[in-house]
């Protein structure tokens, strides 16, 4: 039996290994291997191997920092395959911050990739999207409009008709297909806009738009606004808002990510409002952790402190400031998906749960499966379709079987996920995937 | 893994189940005790026969097979020590069926022990035995193990509902073990033998466990001691009172003060002690059990005592004892714990020796356990990179068995002897003793292919070594 093997730090200095056993090797001493997390990892559901299991993929960490492994050979894929949901950290027994090991061990992954720099394709594609399009909300604003324009010309159907799309990425048409309707770009609301509260004003707060969300489902972000000012809130669209770095973060681009995080926090701090909401629960989460990103620099470390404490999802200010006058009825049965990164690292799970069972007239139905990932995880669906699918098709099944009629998400990655599952299970007429914010504009009345 | 042997195997099993990369061997390296030792390869049966087929390879060209649940023993039982073949039993977990009529549940050795609990339950039956990871273990693991949890004073252990197995023996026959009565006497219990063998006598491929009815009702109450004494007397006490709790769970101070600082659950710290006591069955008969507990405690000396009124204080109390092993694990990196176990009568001997080890080692060495059985778990709270202090844990390790079998007790109550308890066999059973058990293994395992490296100690092996 050897324990110091167990110990041993490799030599080497500076290095992508070195690196990581600096970040993680303390945290990946923490877990005692008691395997309490793998019942509710739905990749070591999926795939049934320990390499896919938390326990196992903190273990491989452990020996890639102590250089036993190799991490572009024996590391990467492990890592790869992970959705990132989280679930693993909340059934923890000794809290293990396997979300801070798995940034690392991806930023060791991206680092050691750089040294060796293969120019391939979907890993180009990859850095290409996450560095040039999504801290630019101009650019993606302007994506967004194309979509627009495509969908309102008829191209959208002939594209569709035709499967052209099929034929250049599966996984790209899968996701153009489950695409909401986009608004005219007329609708928008510019940014450093006030919109005043409706009767008296209770609160001022800043709403963070997101940069898939305001891109691609203006709509939601437009209600979200309106949900808003219905109960009180005073609402600022601070101006220079960036994207929150989640994806950036989550693909090992930790410095990138650190930089938008600064030009959040500025942003945000100059709105003077009580509250920074968001309804994109991704994002969320990263915004939730600004303190623990920034956390090596004392003078950031402060202010994002700050904005971690102003942080919230839109479930819990209009928990905090309703009720909303509901004028409309629902109907059918109605099944909540979590969003894990709001679940798990924000810890929101009442609030979007009440506040669908206050609709009037909803048959909100809770299931076992609610917390379990849909398999979207970031961009994990497109990185790794297949095991995404997977994952997706077995959620569908129980979703089928409860006879759900509407999923509600509180994420645009689960949304997109869900409808393409419902897609996929040839379900898309009778059952609806909508973000939450929707399903409660609908009810008040909001078009 | 030579390339002859790799292809035979694939003959018995398709690729998609064998693993052979670093990071999946790795990742079959560990349990939940000490160690790292990487296998030459892991395989994922589906399927008695496939074993039985690997098995009978594995004797013609002398591999070593270690079977493998969900890895949370924590005494070393699936590690592969000697390399070989690691065989993933978590895939062969497909039946799982409840036959009301004769109380009975059938299952496959994978299934995961809290979805038998759950199965049991909706059909108004009870599966008993509740190791606290019963919602990772797998019973296969928990019958190997004979693993038990609180329940174990009242209902007994594993083995009491195992009445048969389907087994694949250590040359690859497949045999069956018992039967579906719970009567049986033909011939030598083999299902027993098999019980609690670790993987070393067979790989169970399937199990008939015996149900009873679920209790209607629970009584939960928790009490505090200025003195642990008090305590064991009040354990005691309640015992030849005419009294058998479903549970009876002991906690010192420092386990209080680790759970208060973890997550506070308003736990009384001015105590030396605190047990809870659970009764159950008929309504009627619980509520007077419990006062009668509640009395009894109090006669002791009993500082604070709360009785819960609903299933919400139930769990609150309970809350309280599940916290104590994540909460102590807060106090260090490194936790060693055991469960040696003691003639219950002995409890507060062994406590006042533990108190000693204590301090003549200077280690944070905290109680709990199962009270009502004798089943303490010392754990020991360390850093395994302090090389100084795991010296003076492997000594006191040492001397905490050799105080457990001083008292009439023995090494492992629960959790299994596997490489960390080998060292001490000699020391309980006798030469003979000993010498007995290995002749069982050489007949039932001629070339020594079956989890070789666990239970019996290597020669001149007579301490745990934590170090290298
Ligand atoms: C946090 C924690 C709490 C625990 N609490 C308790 C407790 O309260 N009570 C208790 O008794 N134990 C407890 N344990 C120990 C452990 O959970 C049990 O020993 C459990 O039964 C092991 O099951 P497993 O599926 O993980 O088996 P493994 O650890 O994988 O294997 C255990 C042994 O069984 C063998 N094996 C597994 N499956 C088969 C098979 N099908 N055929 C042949 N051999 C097989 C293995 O070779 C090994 O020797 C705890 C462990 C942890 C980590
Ligand atoms: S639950 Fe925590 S300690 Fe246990 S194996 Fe998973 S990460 Fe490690
Ligand atoms: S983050 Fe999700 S997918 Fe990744 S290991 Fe944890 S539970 Fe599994």
């Amino acid at each position: 039996m050897s324990l110091s093997q167990k110990s041993h730090q490799p030599e080497s200095n500076g290095n992508p290994v070195q690196q990581l056993f600096h970040s993680t090797y303390a945290l990946t001493n923490k877990c005692v291997q008691c395997g309490y997390c793998l019942p509710v990892c739905p990749t070591y559901d999926s795939m049934g191997k320990e390499s896919a299991s938390p326990r196992g993929r903190i273990n491989l960490v452990r020996l890639a920092s102590e250089g036993k492994i190799d991490i572009q050979e024996n590391l990467k894929n492990p890592i790869d395959l992970c959705l990132g949901c989280r679930a693993c950290e909340v059934a923890c027994p000794v809290n293990v911050p396997y979300g801070h090991i798995l940034e690392f061990a991806k930023q060791a992954i991206e680092e050691s990739q750089k040294e060796k720099e293969r120019a391939v394709f979907g890993e180009r594609m990859k850095r290409l999207s996450l560095m040039k399009l999504f801290p630019y909300p101009e650019r993606l604003r302007a994506i967004g409009n194309l979509v627009w324009l495509y969908q309102k010309s008829g191209v959208a159907k002939f594209v569709r008709k035709t499967k052209v799309i099929h034929r250049i990425s599966e996984p790209f048409a899968n996701l153009e297909n489950v695409l909401p309707s986009l608004e005219s770009p007329g609708k928008r609301y510019k940014w450093g806009t006030v919109i005043s509260a409706k009767g008296q004003k209770k609160s001022r707060v800043a709403f963070f738009a997101g940069c898939v969300m305001d891109a691609l489902m203006y709509r939601t972000n437009r209600l979200t606004i309106e949900l808003l000012t219905s109960v009180g809130c005073e609402v600022v669209m601070p101006q220079n808002q960036t994207c929150c770095g989640a994806l950036h973060a989550h693909q090992g681009l930790l410095e990138q990510a650190k930089a938008l995080a600064k030009a959040n926090i500025e942003a945000f701090e100059k709105s003077e409002a009580d509250f920074y909401v968001n309804n994109a629960g991704g994002c969320g989460a990263i915004l939730r952790e600004y303190d623990h990103l920034l956390m090596e620099d004392q003078h950031w470390k402060e202010r994002a402190a700050r904005f971690v404490n102003r942080s919230r999802d839109i479930s819990e200010i209009l928990m905090q400031y309703g009720p909303l006058s509901y004028r409309k009825e629902r109907r059918g049965v109605l099944i909540y998906q979590d969003s894990c990164h709001l679940r798990y690292v924000q810890g929101v799970y009442d609030e979007p749960r009440h506040l669908l069972r206050s609709i009037p007239g909803a048959d909100v139905v809770e299931w076992e499966d609610s917390g379990s990932c849909c398999g979207s995880g970031g961009i994990y669906n497109m990185l790794n379709y297949e095991e995404s699918i997977k994952i997706l098709d077995k959620k569908m099944e129980k979703v089928k079987a409860m006879g759900a009629t509407t999923i509600v998400t509180a994420n645009p990655g689960c949304l997109l996920q869900m409808r393409l599952g419902a897609e996929r299970l040839g379900l898309s007429n009778h059952m609806q995937a909508v973000h939450i914010v929707d399903v409660l504009a609908e009810a008040c009345g909001f078009e | 893994m030579d390339q002859k042997v790799l292809e035979e195997i694939r003959k018995i099993i398709p690729n998609d189940r064998i693993l052979l990369q670093l990071q999946d061997r790795y990742s079959y390296s560990f349990d939940a005790s000490f160690g790292e030792y990487l296998p030459d390869i892991v395989i994922q049966p589906e399927h008695a026969e496939e074993i039985s087929r690997l098995v009978k390879l594995a004797n013609r060209y002398l591999i070593p097979v270690y079977p493998r649940g969900a890895a949370t023993s924590l005494s070393g039982g699936p590690l592969p020590v000697e390399g070989g073949m690691v065989l993933d039993m978590s895939r062969l977990n497909k039946k799982l069926i409840i036959d009301r009529e004769n109380l009975l549940a059938i299952v496959s050795p994978g299934v995961i022990t809290a979805d038998i609990h759950r199965k049991a339950e909706e059909a108004g039956l009870f599966y008993p035995p509740d190791p606290s990871s019963s919602h990772v273990s797998t019973i296969g693991g928990n019958l190997l193990e004979n693993s038990s949890g609180p329940r174990g004073l009242k209902y007994g252990t594993t083995k009491e509902y195992v009445i048969g197995l389907e087994v694949v023996t250590p040359t690859g026959d497949m045999i069956r073990t018992g039967g579906k009565t719970v009567k049986n006497v033909t011939g030598y219990d083999l299902t027993r033998l098999i019980v609690g063998s670790e993987g070393t006598l067979g790989i169970v491929t399937e199990a008939i466990l015996r149900l009873i009815p679920k209790p209607q009702a629970r009584g939960t109450l928790l009490a505090a001691f200025d003195r642990l004494v008090d305590s064991g007397h009040a354990i005691t006490n309640i015992l030849s009172s005419g009294i058998l709790p479903a549970a009876m769970e002991l906690m010192d101070n420092a386990c209080m003060r680790a759970v208060e600082n973890f997550q506070p659950c308003g736990l009384p710290l001015h105590a030396e002690a605190l047990i809870i006591v659970e009764v159950d069955g008929h309504p009627i008969a619980v509520a007077e059990e419990i006062s009668q507990c509640e009395t009894l405690c109090l006669q002791m000396g009993a500082t604070t005592i709360r009785v819960a009124q609903d299933e919400r204080e139930r769990q609150e109390i309970w809350k309280a004892r599940k916290m104590v092993s994540p909460a102590i694990t807060q106090m260090g990196p490194t936790k060693i714990s055991e469960d040696a176990t003691v003639p219950r009568s002995k409890i507060p001997d062994m406590m006042e020796r533990l108190k000693q080890i204590r301090e003549k080692y200077q280690l944070n060495l905290v109680v709990f356990g199962h009270a009502g059985d004798g089943n303490l778990h010392p754990n020991i709270i360390t850093d395994k990179r302090n090389l100084a202090e795991m010296k003076r844990v492997e000594e006191a390790v040492s001397e905490i068995f050799k105080a457990a079998i001083e008292l009439g007790g023995t090494l492992s109550g629960e959790h299994g002897i596997g490489t960390l308890k080998a060292p001490y066999m000699e020391m309980e059973l006798g030469e003979i003793g000993l010498a007995m058990m290995k002749k069982i293994k050489q007949a039932w395992d001629p070339n020594n292919i079956l989890n070789p490296g666990k239970i019996f100690p290597k020669p001149g092996q007579t301490k745990v070594v934590l170090t290298e």
